[in-house]
């Protein structure tokens, strides 16, 4: 499987490490909202297709990445700076490779 | 029940094996029943079993969208172990362990259930006397286990480098004799037959699409052959269990769906005679009865349906094999291939009520669930029959996360992957 870094381009998986669900959402550090930090900690949402998904790559550049990935054919549909970051997000295909 | 006797193999031998019954019948389903069970792997057939056996409940219905045995229960490596630290887990799978010693007997179907031991290695003083704990709280509980020196582990394994030049060089073991290994397929198929006999329909090729439902009560199922309607409607899907609880509504769950694979090479004389785990990496290897090494490591690290590996893990287990057995190097490797587990956030299982009314759930086996099949089975039997736990899965809920009571057998927290 090949992932297309934003900023050093398209790189072997093994320099990646895998980060999980990117729809999870951090509460406030303060916040005492039970419900919310059990969602952020423990829930999934596991599809089995197009999934929403954080990477670092932490063989390279060290930047933390989304990335849109296919479940069950492994197929990359957009991969973006998590956070914005400095180059606009990049859209592209990469063959399904594993 | 007991078609499988010294008599009745002669009888059969004489006349050709043309007499045989077919092991399970092949019934078209019926409108509605008691109880239906969602997956025809190694849980849904036992759960299905010991709802006949234990509690006499056999207008039962266990629907498999593949064939029996298609899923993880055909794809393990096999290992059978109660080797586990919290009490909740070791008393859970102690019990599998007690089942499993007279399962043969009991199916009156040889399962080839073999006690050839289980040795974890450790290569570094603290992890020695981290097996030295885990050995005792077993002990403490009745469970067998054992400290062994290199000197010990050398003479039961030859082949193993525990030289001082070791890659990871070894420096004792935690050995449970009464660990093993059956024959999976024997399994589900043990479990299969002796559920038909006692009434319950095994229904192949049907699989569920969606759940029947009044307001939130779950009344039955929708499939790939009709509707069936059940009182009670029981989940045992293993990797599956994100998808087919979003058929039913629910999309987030305290679990993840990953890609473990395993490995066998082609037969070779008698090398190993327990299963061997390499505490430095994840590596375990036993060998088959057949010759052959089975083997495996970690899952490939990233959600995954997909029922086939990737190379990283490929080249990564081969490597930690090699560091443990430099005499394999060119032995080959036959086959490879991926199951789906569903990992939790604390590595153990979930066997519960609900949690929608009308609805069982059992999942969330992890790496591991092949040696729970019995007590996994007996225990779910146990809460469909009597809508509550029985006490040794009563800790294994579906909200344990949220009220703090996970049971986190390795210590490493809400992240499936690790466990
Ligand atoms: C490579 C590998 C090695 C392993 N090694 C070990 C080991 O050494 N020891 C150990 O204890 N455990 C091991 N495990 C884990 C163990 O195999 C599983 O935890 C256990 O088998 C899961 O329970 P099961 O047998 O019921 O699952 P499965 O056999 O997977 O049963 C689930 C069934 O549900 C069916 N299903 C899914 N969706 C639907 C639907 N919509 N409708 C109808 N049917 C459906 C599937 O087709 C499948 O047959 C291993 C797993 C893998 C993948
Ligand atoms: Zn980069």
């Amino acid at each position: 499987m090949l992932i297309t870094c934003p900023y050093c381009g398209p790189r072997d998986v093994i320099e990646f490490a895998y980060q999980g669900d990117g729809n999870r959402e951090r509460p406030q550090p303060a916040s005492q909202d039970l419900d919310a930090w059990n969602a952020y900690v423990y829930d999934r949402l596991n599809p089995a297709g197009d999934h929403n998904e954080i990477w670092q790559h932490a063989g390279g550049c060290r930047a933390h990445i989304r990335v849109v990935r296919n479940t069950l054919t492994h197929e990359i549909s957009s991969t973006a700076f998590a956070h914005g970051g400095h180059r606009s997000a990049t859209r592209h295909k990469t063959e399904a490779k594993s | 029940m007991a078609e499988y006797s010294a008599f009745s193999l002669l009888k059969n031998a004489l006349s050709g094996n043309k007499d045989w019954k077919p092991a399970w019948r092949k019934p078209d389903p019926k409108a509605s029943y008691d109880v239906i069970v969602i997956g025809g792997g190694g849980h849904g057939l036992s759960t299905a079993y010991y709802l006949a056996k234990e509690h006499g409940i056999t207008n039962v219905a266990v629907l498999e969208k593949g064939w029996l045995g298609s899923g993880n229960v055909g794809r393990n490596t096999t290992a059978v172990r109660s080797n586990y630290l919290l009490p909740s887990n070791t008393r859970f799978y102690e019990h599998s362990m007690k089942l499993w010693e007279n399962l043969s007997h009991d199916l009156n179907y040889n399962v080839m259930f073999s006690q050839r031991g289980c040795l974890n290695l450790a290569h570094t003083p603290a992890q020695f006397d981290d097996y030295a704990r885990r050995g005792n709280a077993m002990r403490h509980l009745g469970v067998d286990a054992e400290l062994m020196t290199v000197d010990q582990i050398k003479r039961l394994v030859p082949a193993l480098d525990v030289s001082g030049s070791a890659r990871f060089p070894v420096i004792g073991g935690l050995m449970q004799r009464r660990a093993g290994s059956a024959r999976h397929d024997a399994v589900a198929w043990g479990y299969a037959r002796g559920a038909d006999r006692r009434g319950v329909d095994i229904i192949e090729n049907c699989e569920v699409t969606g759940f029947l439902r009044d307001g939130d009560r779950i009344t039955g199922v929708s499939t790939t052959r009709g509707e069936i309607r059940a009182r009670k409607v029981a989940l045992a899907v293993a990797g599956s269990t994100g998808r087919v609880m979003q058929l039913a509504g629910i999309d987030k769950m305290p679990i993840e769906s990953h890609v473990l694979q395993a490995f066998v090479s082609e037969s070779l004389k008698p090398i190993i005679d327990t299963i061997l785990t390499f505490g430095m990496g994840h590596f375990y290897i036993s060998q088959s009865d057949k010759g052959g090494l089975v083997y495996g490591g970690d899952l490939d690290g990233y959600n995954s349906y997909a029922q086939r590996g990737s190379l990283p893990i490929v080249d990564e287990v081969m490597s930690e094999m090699l560091a443990l057995f430099p005499g394999l190097a060119r032995v080959r490797m036959l086959r490879s291939w991926g199951g789906l587990c569903d990992m939790t956030m604390d590595g153990s299982p979930i066997i519960t009520t609900g949690p929608l009314p009308g609805m069982y759930l059992n999942c969330g086996w992890c790496y591991g669930g092949f040696k729970a099949t019995p007590a996994s089975g007996f225990c779910f039997a146990w809460t469909i029959a009597k809508g509550e736990p029985h006490e040794l899965n009563a800790p294994f809920t579906l909200d344990r996360f949220y009220r703090g009571l996970f049971i986190d057998d390795k210590g490493q927290g809400a992240t499936p992957r690790l466990h």
